[in-house]
């Protein structure tokens, strides 16, 4: 198990280094010189263009350039934005805790209605099973930026009964503000969850293991908890992870659509000003916990299924 | 002495995509206590249907008329803790072992969860039990056995899991449905002679299904032999090969080819096995008997008794001990 | 040794011949293929059939509903909603099926090539993508646009390449499946080359799951695509775009004026849910021929 995780952390590291080597060199993809593209055009002073120069260690090699950068962010120093002359850290640091509460909330509701309504769904018959199937199926076909618009009239212009744009103040007053974001985000990924948490109970349901369980008349709660739920489990984890890290970059449309300040919504603002530090900056911290996230869901799944780890091996 | 299990004219349907389908036919049979009955038949004879009927596993929308009788309880009309705790007396060995056991869970938790949840026996008596469990099927070093996974174990050691893990609950009456048919040659030697050996000292009653009609009689008191969803006959094992009264059977036992004996061609029954639904009116298996006439396929027939065993073939007294003379090709 | 019995109720559960109404597709397939149909027409010839020009409006109906021919009424700009639409088809549905065929094409070539050749090629092009997962579409999306400029044609690329890897890894195990059966070993054994077999064999008995994956792709990249033009790091206004108006109309609606955001959220999401049915109903039956 031990060594599982091992490997898959010296993964990780690998690929985010390769990805931080793909960020940092897309900003010589760009046209132009790349002092050009980091003051995004605009004309400086020469002895700005200096100091910039230096700074960014523009006459060095690109490798030691880039070396630079990634030992430095690894110790939190991102750079620094040109255009607003702050540390692209300390403008993180003032978004951040927007989309972490955004991203926590909508992967709360995915789990809980999700795979709530899947296991509904695949547990009961007839009404119930059509119901959650239709519901799933409208769900699904609401992208997280149409739902956005959507709820932002339904709800918010037209019935008033949650603010439209921006973040709140304080716990209670945030997650009003925050509610329908958070549904809009949440809804292609819910109906995806329950879809396939509906499949997998269903197909554990039919298990022979689950028939044996019952021939030894055990009580069917237990059976369903024990051997249906908990097996179904490993799918249902895979694909709760795998959505949930999709919400990391998809948060950048719904913060946009509600006026929220949050890194995604940043990171939009400063691809348009071509504030390129900001831009490198914002997508390593997404790229990381894209890839942390789906590490960690491999972990969970090598923890739920014992033959992930130990291999088959008869003996 | 009285049955330990009674079947009366059994019939069972299934529900399936084109309407209910019939699988068993007016069975009947008994087992006494400690007695093995041996229940042969080939695809489609619903000898395992037999079984789930017993147990009370058959899939949903199954219709059951008949009866089946265990240890004096009408099993057909259980329902609920009854119906559970009937199913814990009744023990059930499947086919493959490893589709059956959770592939997620440890040896000791499948093993024990039967005790711990049903009898609320503590998790150390109880996993103490299943090591002594273990040892008595013949597998050695139980306890680290109980710590692994499923698909750390071979197929065989496993079905000897199966055994074991049935046995713990101390039933009176055990199924075991192929449990063998899954496993090579030399393997299944050995778990029909821990089975055997099981039953002996326990003073099991059991009812063992396979397609295999000399496996049947070698460990079984009596053999039952099913065709189309019926009975055909029953009767002492060494008898029924000795001397069938059935058409069917006799050609069973012939076409074992004989390791003794140089033959130019294999016997094989002509046509193939149907299901109780698709058999024709009257003898079910007068399209491949070779001994039919016209009346055999005009009315049913019924079932006799004849030297001490039972047998569903007008012409059986007739027939009797000319079955196995010639080659029938 | 050992003998499959048979089950007698999943052989007459597999036999029984299954009656549906409608052919395959089943009327909601039906009606799905008629959206897509309506909206590929809409996407050649809208620009051409428009009623009204979509790009010049008139401020003094800015924001007004519908009103005489003007069936969708006016957007902020007072230009005609109806007209807007049936332009912006064009770099919605033909930007999506782009996205759709390159990374189709990308990722088919990348999983034949690495299930033939395995070893060290397998190796690394799986490494590569490993990478390659890790950038979200809309993320890679939004650096080209830092890079390259925002337009449909960086949008559209980046998402292709985000894609790829995807594709790749499903087309990927398909391929190996069937490389694995006997009917090309017995090909190769006869002398005929690796192109041949590629193409000629192996690339046709995918074909079904390869159309599949791509009508799944295109409803992904048509809302990815949208979601990039609405954060205006798309297609740029006031060209004429679903995403682009879902983004013009903002302000409309935050004025109770719904009328372009919501006509083109619901354009976008009645085609990408009538190529979703559709995608699922390919799906199934071209799970239905293999086996």
């Amino acid at each position: 198990m031990l060594r599982f995780i091992a490997k898959r952390l010296s993964m990780l590291v690998a690929t985010l280094f390769v990805a931080s080597f793909a960020i940092y060199g897309a900003l010589y993809l760009a046209p132009g010189s790349p002092i050009a593209a980091l003051t995004g055009g605009r004309t400086l002073p020469p002895q700005a263009m200096a100091e910039i120069s230096q700074r960014y260690h523009l006459d060095d090699p690109f490798l030691t350039r880039y070396w630079i950068w990634v030992t430095s962010a690894m110790h939190g120093d991102l750079g620094e934005s040109i255009p607003l002359r702050e540390k692209v850290s300390t403008l993180i640091g003032q978004r951040i805790g927007v989309t972490v509460q955004l991203v926590f909330l909508t992967a709360v509701i995915i789990i809980i209605v999700g795979v709530g309504i899947g296991i509904v769904g695949a547990l009961g018959r007839g009404a119930i099973d059509v119901g959650v199937l239709l519901a799933a199926a409208v769900s699904a076909a609401l992208p997280a930026f149409a739902a956005s618009v959507i709820l932002q009239f339904v709800f918010g212009v037209t019935l008033g009964w949650f603010p439209v744009l921006g973040t709140g103040s304080g716990f209670l007053d945030s997650l009003r503000h925050l509610t329908l974001p958070a549904i809009a985000l949440a809804a292609t990924a819910m109906a995806l969850v329950a879809r396939v948490t509906r499949t997998a109970v269903r197909e554990e349901l039919d298990k022979e293991h689950v028939q044996t369980a019952v021939s030894r008349g055990l009580p069917w709660s237990g059976v369903v908890r024990r051997h249906v739920l908990r097996n179904a489990a490993i799918p249902i984890t895979t694909v709760v992870g795998i959505t949930v890290a999709s919400l990391i970059a998809l948060s950048a449309v719904v913060e946009t659509a509600f006026g929220l300040n949050g890194l995604g919504a940043y990171l939009v603002q400063a691809a348009q000003n071509k504030d390129f530090a900001v831009v490198q900056g914002i997508s390593l911290v997404l790229v990381f916990a894209f890839v942390v996230t789906n590490v960690v869901v491999d972990i969970a799944y090598a923890l739920l299924d014992p033959r992930v780890t130990l291999g088959s091996r008869a003996q | 002495m009285s049955s330990l299990l009674e079947v009366r004219d059994l019939t069972v349907r299934l529900r399936m995509d084109a309407g209910p389908r019939e699988v068993i036919t007016d069975s009947s049979f008994d087992i006494a206590a400690g007695e093995s009955l041996g229940l042969v038949g080939e695809s489609g004879s619903g000898k395992s249907m037999t079984a789930r009927a017993i147990a009370r596993l058959l899939p949903d929308g199954a219709q059951c008329t008949g009866s089946v009788t265990f240890d004096g309880t009408d099993v057909l009309a259980l329902s609920g803790d009854d119906l559970r705790r009937h199913r814990a007396l009744v023990a059930v060995v499947f086919q493959d072992p490893r589709a059956h056991i959770n592939p997620v869970r440890r040896i000791d938790d499948f093993m024990t969860e039967s005790l711990r949840i049903l009898e609320d026996v503590s998790r150390n008596e109880a996993r103490r039990r299943a090591a002594d469990a273990l040892a008595e099927v013949g597998i050695d070093d139980p306890a680290k056995r109980l710590r692994q996974f499923p698909h750390q174990l071979s197929g065989g050691m496993l079905q000897r899991v199966m055994i074991a893990t049935a046995l713990l609950s101390k039933p009176r009456l055990l199924l075991a449905d192929e449990c063998t048919t899954a496993l090579d040659v030399t393997t299944q030697a050995e778990v029909m002679a821990i089975l055997d050996d099981l039953r002996r000292t326990l003073d099991l009653a059991m009812l063992f299904i396979t397609h295999d009609l000399e496996l049947a009689g070698a460990v079984c008191d009596r053999t039952c032999v099913m065709y189309a969803g019926q009975v055909v006959e029953t009767r002492s094992a060494r008898l029924l090969h000795q001397d069938p009264l059935h058409p069917y059977s006799a050609a069973l036992v012939q076409a074992r080819p004989d390791i003794a004996s140089t033959a130019e061609r294999l016997i094989a029954i002509p046509g193939r096995p149907l299901s109780a639904f698709e058999a024709p009116a009257g003898c079910r298996f007068a399209p491949r008997c070779p001994h039919v006439q016209d009346e055999c396929r005009a009315q049913d027939q019924p079932v006799s008794d004849l030297d001490g065993g039972q047998v569903r073939c007008r012409r059986a007294v007739e027939l009797r001990g000319s079955l196995l003379d010639g080659a029938h090709v | 040794m050992s003998i499959e019995i048979l089950d007698p109720v999943a052989e007459v559960a597999e036999t029984s011949p299954e009656r549906r109404r409608f052919g395959r597709l089943g009327w909601l397939g039906w009606i799905s293929l008629g959206i897509v149909v309506l909206a590929l027409l809409l996407a050649l010839l809208g620009p051409v059939l428009r009623p009204f020009d979509p790009n010049t409006g008139d401020l003094s109906f800015s924001n007004v509903g519908p009103y005489g021919s003007h069936l969708l009424g006016f957007d902020q700009q007072g230009r005609d909603v109806l007209s807007r639409l049936m332009a912006g088809a064009r770099t919605t549905i033909f930007g999506a099926a782009f996205v759709a065929l390159l990374s189709v094409a990308i990722g088919t070539t990348l999983a034949i090539a690495t299930a033939w050749f395995g070893g060290k090629l397998d190796a690394g092009v799986s490494a590569g993508l490993d990478v390659l997962f890790a950038f979200p579409g809309i993320l890679l999306a939004v650096v080209a646009a830092a890079v390259f400029g925002p337009s449909l044609l960086s949008a559209g690329l980046s998402l292709a390449i985000a894609y790829s890897p995807y594709v790749a890894r499903v087309l990927r195990g398909a391929a190996l499946k069937e490389r694995s059966l006997a009917y090309i070993a017995a090909l190769e054994v006869q002398g005929f080359g690796a192109w041949r077999l590629c193409v000629r064999h192996l690339l046709p008995n995918i074909s079904s799951l390869i159309v599949a994956q791509g009508t799944i792709l295109f409803g992904f990249a048509m809302v990815d695509l949208a979601a990039i033009s609405f954060l205006g790091l798309g297609v740029q206004p006031p060209q004429a775009d679903w995403g682009v108006m879902v983004s013009e109309g903002k302000s409309g609606l935050l004025q109770s004026y719904p009328m372009v955001s919501m006509s083109a959220v619901l354009c976008i999401v009645g085609v990408v849910a009538a190529v979703s049915f559709l995608g699922d109903r390919l799906d199934a039956a071209s799970k239905d021929v293999r086996r």
